[in-house]
């Protein structure tokens, strides 16, 4: 299975390493050749250099045989219009994008996008750490 | 009319002087601090301050009215591209207009319903071609809702395809000419109509099709 995950940052660079242990064929886009560096000097996919709204790089990456795409630049805008190429030109079936703003992701999950909104989570798990704290005090 | 413009660059500060000169109701939203303060001195609190693809910023602006047109005039494609969605898709507004920086996002734009778009290198390349027509083709019109372009060849002395009628020319797939133009008078093109040096001859063509139609019409692409 084919994957390719665009943002090659904290989050992406371990989403890469992580899929690519459990035995997918990763290709991982990034602007910044330093990067790189992140996947290890053991990285044994692929690694293409440049902007993923740039048609030659998302092909040069294999964007027409892939399972999935990650998108997870640090530009919500940039993920979002990424993700929306890649599920609506290339067809890929699986497309999950970052987005930290959680209207926006809200937004565009509605209208069909698969968004992973972090500081949802977050304010998730923060609430509910207060919470069960309050039940610990007053036991 | 209401409008709200979203980047407060020369394109957005000049549109927002002759959109408040018009009369129109207007609001600015500008992201960057320094520039902010810029066009408060000018324009009062008609300019807000914020990242106009926060949903929340432009509903402090009023997009739940809604406007009648939203224009996304920043320097990033990509927020263009957002802001015009979620006026259309969320929030009804008629006319979202974009700007797009970098002409090879164009199609991304085209791709996710946003057509009212501008690029300035594209208008300015167009005014490149009309002026140096030893290029051979010149690109009228694009139709993108139709992904079909017009384009206009003024047949070479030396053309391959001089002399022949069109229903003997081996036109790329996707390409119809439209009509012949000689000695000022344009005569609709037919199968028995012939091609000869010297004539105008517009073209209704699948963009991409450049080079095939260079080809035929005017031989070696350039």
């Amino acid at each position: 299975m084919k994957a390719i995950v665009v943002g090659c940052g904290r989050t992406g660079s371990a989403i890469a390493l992580q899929l690519s242990t459990e035995g997918w064929d990763v290709t991982v886009v990034d602007e910044q050749e330093e990067a790189l560096a992140r996947l290890g000097s053991r990285w044994q996919g692929g690694f293409v250099l440049g902007h993923a709204l740039d048609d030659v790089v998302l092909r040069r990456a294999g964007i027409e045989g892939a399972d999935a795409v990650a998108v997870a630049t640090d530009g919500d805008n940039t993920n979002i219009v990424v993700g929306q190429v890649a599920q609506m030109r290339y067809g890929v079936g699986c497309v999950v994008v970052r987005v930290l703003d959680p209207a926006r992701a809200e937004f565009y999950a509605a209208r069909g996008l698969r968004t992973v909104c972090p500081t949802q989570t977050a304010i998730s798990a923060l609430a509910e750490a207060v919470r069960s704290c309050r039940v610990e005090a007053g036991a | 009319m209401y409008v709200i413009v979203a980047g407060g660059g020369k394109i957005g500060a000049n549109v927002v002087r002759s959109l408040v000169a018009m009369g129109h109701e207007v609001t600015l939203i500008e992201q960057a601090r320094d520039r902010f303060v810029m066009l408060e001195e000018e324009f009062g609190h008609l300019v807000l301050r914020g990242d106009a693809t926060e949903i929340h910023v432009l509903e402090g602006a009023g997009i739940g009215r809604p406007p009648d047109q939203v224009l996304a005039v920043t320097g990033d494609d990509e927020d263009n591209l957002v802001i015009c969605q979620i006026a259309k898709e969320g929030y009804g507004v008629p006319k979202a207009i974009a700007r797009v920086n970098d002409p090879r996002n164009q199609q991304h734009f085209d791709l996710l319903g946003i057509t009212q778009t501008v690029c300035a290198t594209t208008s300015i390349l167009g005014l490149v071609e009309h002026e140096a027509p030893e290029h051979g083709l010149v690109r009228l019109l694009p139709l993108r809702k139709e992904n079909l372009e017009i384009v206009e060849v003024q047949i070479p002395a030396r053309s391959p395809a001089a002399g022949t009628r069109l229903d003997r020319l081996m036109l790329p797939e996707g390409a119809r000419v439209i009509s012949v133009m000689r000695d000022g008078r344009a005569e609709i093109a037919v199968g028995a109509t012939e091609v000869n040096a010297g004539d105008q001859v517009l073209v209704l063509l699948r963009p991409g099709k450049e080079e095939d139609l260079r080809r035929v019409l005017l031989g070696e692409p350039r």
